[in-house]
């Protein structure tokens, strides 16, 4: 049932003059939600109008306010004529929803227009009374929280993780209706916005209701995605994981990462006992690397009813080497947490998580990267129906085309199944870190769904958490923390392709493979040596132009080789920095009409528990050949010299003192003498693609074929990064801890143009390659005045949006950090290496001193150091863990030690009454969510009136005003940001989640300074919306901010352009990591001009 | 093969202040990438000149899509397009009204006016400052001068609020301010040994003794009858300075002065013969200067008559700037002691302006 929406407007600011005679503008305001309309008086004769309307009063189901956004239009008002309008703002009624995010929408929102784009500048308070619904059969799903952040956001506690919730909703484009052929670009793109608007909040209503039903509260790691599938509709579609959460107090709020782990209490052990059936390792076979290649091709070709669609066989990616030994296993424990968590999760229909960062636990093994790939045709809606129907409201699909959104739904099924099934291969019951995407070129589709096979703690997912406990223990295996993840989930005996398998070289217990490939973070408690980096490889091939049916069919014949090669190019890559993980690895695959792009990036890190990687052997075929042995040389000098250069850049030093320290007997071939002693593949001979191959004890990179050296070259190109800076594109950099508060998001795009015809595949990688690397050089340039610093969450997209054209988008967050705390790598070594107690932790480096005496003395001397360096950090331990992680102590394993001394019945009991605290509060906050408003009215009058002096109630409130503008005083400084924090803050408050979707064209492009200038000025719009939504939330921060879509369609020959854009994110108040209240608005402004200093350059 | 579109937009707006220079300076895109090029930053941060062309153009559009906003430099503070830091705020400003002296010493004292905006290519030429930054620095004066004209108070004070200037830019726009509104000839070949800083000094003893607002807040509280501004000349002010004529027309009076100025300089100078035998001719220089200030057109020539009637004679005497010190604070503190000469209020507003200017404007 009912609610109440109220919304007032109070000025304006800025406007742009509408009437030339007087220079100045009749402007008045109009009101819209659903079908009802309220009306401003006209402000004559200025441009900073003072409306200071009554209270517009909407009284509505719930239901609506979730699908519909507050719509303002402000006009100006003609006597003779009709009025002009000067722009719209769209708001989002969402976060007043929610009891626990914001209470008012109040503050400065820009009056967008799709022509003009920003045109003055309007203040709205917005508020909403919602009432009691206590109808189990609603609709609604108000209070269900999202979060585009794909980890447990930082304020909250997962009480439990419910699993994976996906919808998708369908309608025709109005771009693509009849009514578009009379009506004004303007309206066009209103009625586009608008729709888009009303779908998602359709989908987030539908999304809220299944979370409900499965007893959550919120959806964490929500994605949603639009399919401009042109002619044949519009689809919106997303997914998320459920999840119950329970907020922290905010005393406890930062300490996320205390959350008990309570299985690590071995660990210590593990680490320090040397393992005897290491001796049985099969590092005597020496490394290999072969590529794993199509293991499980889908089911063939088939026709649906309806549509045609090609599955593609797909790979998965482990990276596995072959020729794995049968050690042995660790026994019946393993079976039977298997059979236990296997029954948690397979009940589910897809056990997949979106999350990509984990509570302490929740992951145990990682198997590797599982990917689908199908390509569709689309098909046009046949429904004369549609075409009279004006109206914007969403229409009934069940009843108008039955069979519609079921088609998509089937495809998405379909392709889930698929990964379930590859997962199950790699004997894993969940997929964590899941994503999906479509890449669309005329009526061609295809749909990609990735993710990482893995086994999860079953704790997070049963009912209640009540069990908790000793069953839970007793089925656990020790591993630590900081390598478990990295140990194999599958069967030795029975595993799904060769690996090559090593004894972890951490705990020395379990199975490791060579090379591990995931599209997670890396968890923070991963044991890693030296510093990661961004690694990418890139392709194109071009395609023969084709219609139907036969275009569908060579793309997805073109698919697996172009997987296979980016496979290939990433493993060299790889190796070539001495690596041997990727985390965050994402595989994009563009469809344009002649060609088709691949782009996979991942950041490389050095996992201390995995082997060392071996170098990259070139060989020739004919080995007579005198200039060709030349030849090959030199390149094989070339390669070793890039790969001594790169340990050094990335600080990668084989781990020997760590071993030594151990005092484990490293098994019995060196790590020395297996270096440079591995084989790379070629690449695209097809027998590649047979498993028996495998087998083959020595591999070589051939180089008699022209492509061979192509990739050799093209593997040489990749220039590092300049001097004090690093790049990855995930969450954080492995290697780097201590970031200061230096933080610049930026976006940026670029649009290449192929004018040469005759490209061949080779000339098209080139220029393709140097376009990237070109966009990484120049954010290295733009950005050197923030050096020492990283580029975070570097997420690149590609697109192919006309022939001949190539579109590079990227968004990403450069961070400073100190550099001098990381050069005390070799106490972060020592920690990441104990996992000890903390106590047991500071005697272990002693105990490491006495046994390696016979090692030189600066390595003791090193070790001493160590120990003073930690001692102050271990006592802060014990009452600060803010202070610890600031302090540059890496993730600190000795956190989630500590939690081997919990008591676990407590910790279920807890865990009970939270969930009945959780309970009860939520009523309260129900009950009492008239009073609140009351209370934030007589605040909201306070901030439009500017009585500065009036008392304020309370705290919350407090906390509200203090981060909101004042007047037309100064604006709120908002930071974005890609990740799920910003460095040296603490969120406080999540206010809810940013969602919108713009379009803006023009007519008069050369005017706008071309495409550049239109879409520079669109971007910088687009920000200035999303800051302007934050701030008026209350806001003074975006986390999880991304950019989901940038379509750019340009005419210059017409002088037009027509651009859509959609981002999302979390808006949040977060405070310095030191501060307990939230800073006043003042404090804020300086506090983010310090920090803007280090944003801009000089 | 091209690039066809590159643009990098940050949350916090980047903007390299060695290439808002440049753009003011009137560069363009690819000059401003050789001079670049020209500073090293190449080797220095390993970089290649695609990258640099695309920060520079990237840097042109940011600052291009700005100047809407430093046009009126108060909106700057309270937009939401772009996210700059308040210390980064005000150096755009004041950057962008920051002009060259060579070129505003060309225009100083012209109408601010098309036909003025016309000649701007032959003051490039002659100036080598680029056409564009002329423009740039044409328009700022403009719309200083628009906006303020319609304003009441301080003169200074409105530009700094208006425009959001360090008081020094302030006081040099008011410079710039006064002299259009008043047209004082400054281009005259005899004045051209003059810095725009000497008129500068020159405008700001003028703004701050010989206008309306110099008096101070108008003692009846009727604001309306009297405008209380100091872009113009006080009106009541000008008329009684003719009452000074007297100095030079009474025949005792003059000869009282000169013999008192005479006793109080012999044996001071080296210059003193020159100075007695040139006392008449300078005093009815000065009071001329005075008696004529009705005249709109003489106001014009104010400069140019200091130099002419006073000035040049001294300096072909090869006063020094001791003597010229020396000289006019005897004369005009012997006005005083004139028992006939009953108009010390004005004469003190007078020569108090007339003595810093010509101390400023005596360049040895």
């Amino acid at each position: 049932m009912p609610g109440k929406l109220k919304a007032k407007i109070v000025a304006g600011r800025h406007l742009p003059v509408m009437d030339r005679a007087s220079d100045l503008t009749d402007a008045f305001v109009e009101v819209k939600f659903g079908n009802t309309t309220f009306k401003t008086d006209v402000y004559h004769k200025s441009l900073n109008p003072q409306w200071n309307s009554e209270w517009f009063k909407f009284e509505v189901d719930d239901e609506d306010l979730q699908d519909e956004p507050l719509q303002i239009t402000v006009l100006d008002h003609d006597t003779y004529s009709a009025n002009d309008a000067i722009g719209k703002v769209y708001i989002d009624i969402d976060p007043l929803l929610c009891s626990e995010a914001a209470s008012v929408i109040s503050g400065w929102f820009p009056i967008y227009d799709t022509i003009h784009g920003i045109r003055g500048e309007i203040n709205v308070l917005v508020k909403v009374e919602l009432f009691n619904d206590l109808n189990r059969f609603r609709q609604s799903s108000c209070g269900v929280k999202f979060f585009c952040t794909t980890s447990i956001p930082r304020c909250y506690r997962a009480a439990m993780v419910h699993g994976f919730v996906e919808e998708l909703v369908v309608n025709e484009d109005p771009e693509y209706q009849w009514i578009d052929r009379i009506r004004t670009p303007r309206a066009s793109n209103e009625a586009r916005q608008r729709l888009i608007s009303l779908m998602s909040g359709e989908l987030q209503r539908k999304i809220g209701l299944k979370v409900l039903e499965m007893g959550g509260n919120a959806v964490v790691g929500y994605l949603q995605c639009f399919d401009l599938e042109g002619e044949s509709g519009l689809v919106v579609r997303a997914i998320g994981t459920a999840c119950t959460l329970d907020k922290l107090s905010s005393g406890s709020a930062p300490s996320t990462n205390t959350h008990i782990h309570p299985n690590t209490a071995p660990a210590s052990n593990a680490c320090n006992s040397p393992s005897k059936d290491g001796k049985e390792s099969p590092l005597a076979h020496g490394c290999r690397s072969t590529h794993n290649s199509p293991v499980h091709s889908a089911c063939s070709s088939q026709r649906l009813s309806q549509n045609f669609s090609v599955s593609v066989p797909t790979l998965i990616f482990t990276g596995m080497g072959s020729g794995g030994s049968a050690g042995k296993d660790a026994g019946p424990l393993k079976t039977l947490l298997r059979q236990q968590t296997q029954t948690a999760l397979e009940q589910r229909e897809f056990p997949f998580f979106t999350l990509t960062s984990f509570p302490p636990g929740f992951l145990v093994h990682a198997g590797g990267v599982v990917s689908a790939r199908s390509v569709k045709l689309l098909d046009r809606i046949h429904n004369p129906a549609l075409g009279n129907t004006r109206s914007y409201k969403l229409l009934d699909w069940n009843s108008v085309t039955a069979d519609e959104p079921e088609t998509r739904d089937a495809w998405w099924e379909e392709i889930r199944q698929e990964i379930k099934s590859h997962a199950k291969a790699l004997g894993c019951h969940a997929v964590v870190g899941y994503s999906e995407s479509t890449s669309i070129c005329e009526e061609v589709c295809i749909l990609s769904a990735s993710g990482t096979a893995a086994i999860l703690n079953p704790r997070y997912m049963r009912e209640g958490c009540l069990d908790i406990g000793s069953t839970d223990h007793r089925f656990e295996e020790p591993s630590p923390p900081s390598c478990g993840f990295c140990h194999i989930p599958y069967d030795e005996l029975n595993m799904p392709f060769p690996a090559q398998l090593t004894y972890c070289y951490h705990c020395r217990r379990q199975k490791v493979p060579d090379v591990l490939f995931t599209t997670i973070d890396l968890p923070p408690e991963a044991a890693v040596t030296g510093k990661g980096c961004l690694i990418q490889a890139r392709l194109c091939r071009l395609k023969k132009k084709a219609q139907g049916e036969v275009n569908a069919t060579a793309i997805s014949n073109l698919l697996p080789f172009m997987e296979y090669e980016l496979h290939t190019q990433l493993m060299n890559k790889l190796k070539l920095r001495s690596m041997n993980a990727l985390f965050g690895l994402r595989i994009q695959i563009s469809v344009g009409e002649n060609m088709l792009l691949g782009l996979a990036s991942a950041t490389g890190v050095y996992l201390t528990a995995l082997p060392a990687s071996g170098g990259i052997q070139i060989a020739g075929k004919t080995p007579g050949d005198l200039s060709n042995e030349h030849h090959i040389l030199t390149i094989q000098k070339r390669i070793n010299d890039t790969i001594a250069k790169n340990k050094e850049l990335y600080q990668i030093n084989p781990p020997e003192l760590t071993e030594e320290a151990v005092g484990s007997p490293i098994p019995e071939p060196r790590q020395r003498s297996r270096l440079f002693r591995s084989h790379s593949e070629s690449s695209d001979e097809l027998s590649e693609l047979d498993l028996s191959h495998g087998k083959k004890d020595a591999f070589v990179l051939e180089i008699d074929d022209t492509d061979a050296v192509e990739d050799i070259h093209s593997l040489l190109t990749d220039t590092p990064p300049p001097t004090g800076f690093y790049s990855c594109n995930t969450e954080i950099m492995p290697g780097i801890y201590n970031w200061t508060s230096g933080v610049q998001m930026f976006t940026s795009v670029r649009v290449f143009r192929l004018s040469n015809a005759n490209l061949t595949n080779q000339g098209l990688n080139k220029i393709f390659t140097d376009l990237c690397e070109n966009l990484l050089k120049s954010f290295y340039f733009k950005l050197r005045s923030m050096i020492p610093c990283c580029l975070c969450h570097l997420n690149v997209t590609v697109a192919v949006p006309e022939e001949e054209l190539i579109q590079v988008a990227v968004t990403a967050v450069a961070m400073t950090f100190d550099k001098d705390q990381t050069q005390e790598k070799p106490a972060e070594k020592v920690i990441q290496k104990g996992s000890g107690e903390i106590e047991e932790q500071l005697q272990f480096p002693l105990e490491l001193c006495a046994d390696s005496s016979s090692t030189s003395t600066q390595q003791s001397s090193k070790i001493s150091g160590t120990v003073s360096l930690l001692t102050p950090a271990a006592k802060l331990c014990h009452n600060q863990l803010v202070m610890v992680r600031s302090a540059g102590v890496p993730e600190t394993s000795n956190v989630s030690s500590r939690a081997a001394s919990v008591d676990y019945g407590s910790f279920a009991d807890r865990c009970s009454t939270w969930l009945e605290l959780l309970r009860l509060k939520a009523h309260t906050i129900r009950r009492g969510s008239v009073k609140t408003s009351r209370r934030t009215q007589s605040l909201a009058h306070s901030v439009s009136s500017l009585e500065r002096g009036s008392p304020l109630p309370e705290g919350r409130s407090r906390s509200l005003r203090s981060n909101r503008s004042f007047g037309g005083s100064s604006v709120t400084v908002v930071k974005m940001t890609p990740l799920s924090f910003l460095p040296g803050t603490r969120i406080i408050k999540y206010l809810g989640i940013i969602n919108m979707f713009f379009i803006r064209e023009t007519t008069s492009l050369r005017e706008e300074g071309g495409v550049s200038g239109f879409l520079h000025s669109f971007i910088a719009e687009v920000f200035a919306m999303v800051r302007a939504h934050v701030a008026a939330l209350g806001g003074n921060a975006v986390v999880s901010y991304s950019m989901k879509e940038c379509v750019l369609m340009e005419n210059p020959n017409k002088n037009q352009a027509q651009c859509l854009i959609n981002v999302s994110g979390d808006a949040v108040i977060c405070v310095r990591e030191t501060d307990q209240e939230p800073v006043s608005s003042s404090t804020n402004i300086g506090q983010s001009c310090s920090s803007g200093t280090d944003g801009g350059a000089t | 093969m091209a690039v066809e579109l590159d643009v990098f937009v940050g949350n916090t707006t980047i903007m390299d202040e060695e290439v808002y220079q440049l753009w003011l300076d009137g560069y363009t895109v690819n000059d401003a990438v050789k001079v670049r090029m020209e500073g090293g930053v190449l080797e220095e941060c390993e970089t290649s000149a695609d990258v640099l062309l695309s920060d520079t153009m990237d840097q042109y559009r940011t600052f291009q899509m700005c100047e809407r906003l430093l046009h009126s430099p108060a909106k700057l503070a309270n937009q939401l397009l772009f996210q700059i830091p308040p210390h980064r705020q005000a150096i755009l400003i004041e950057r962008y009204y920051a002009f060259d002296d060579a070129f505003v010493r060309e225009v100083l004292g012209k109408k601010l006016s098309k036909g003025t905006k016309k000649d701007l290519d032959d003051i490039s030429a002659k100036t080598t400052v680029t056409l564009k930054s002329c423009r740039r620095q044409f328009d700022n004066f403009k719309r200083v001068l628009k906006v303020v004209e319609e304003l009441k108070g301080p003169l200074v004070e409105n530009i700094r609020q208006h425009f959001l200037l360090s008081d020094k830019l302030a006081r040099d726009y008011a410079a710039i301010v006064f002299f259009a509104n008043n047209r004082f000839e400054t281009g005259k070949r005899k004045l051209q040994y003059l810095t725009f800083q000497d008129f500068a000094f020159c405008a700001g003893q003028l703004i701050n003794n010989w206008t309306v607002g110099a008096v101070g807040e108008p003692v009846d509280h009727q604001r309306s009858s009297r405008v209380y501004m100091d872009v113009d000349l006080d009106k009541e002010f000008l008329q009684e300075l003719k009452e000074l004529k007297i100095l030079i027309t009474d025949k005792d009076l003059l000869d009282q002065h000169k013999s008192l100025v005479c006793t109080a300089l012999r044996g001071k100078t080296k210059a003193f013969n020159e100075m007695e035998a040139n006392f008449k001719n300078l005093s009815r220089g000065l009071v001329n200067i005075a008696a004529k200030l009705t005249n709109t057109k003489d106001v014009r020539d104010f400069f140019i008559d200091l130099v002419e009637k006073f000035i040049e004679p001294c300096r072909s005497d090869r006063w020094t700037a001791a003597d010229m010190r020396l000289y006019l604070t005897h004369y005009t503190n012997s006005a005083h002691i004139l028992d006939t000469f009953k108009h010390q209020v004005v004469w003190d507003r007078y020569m108090g302006v007339i003595k810093s200017c010509i101390f400023k404007m005596y360049h040895d």
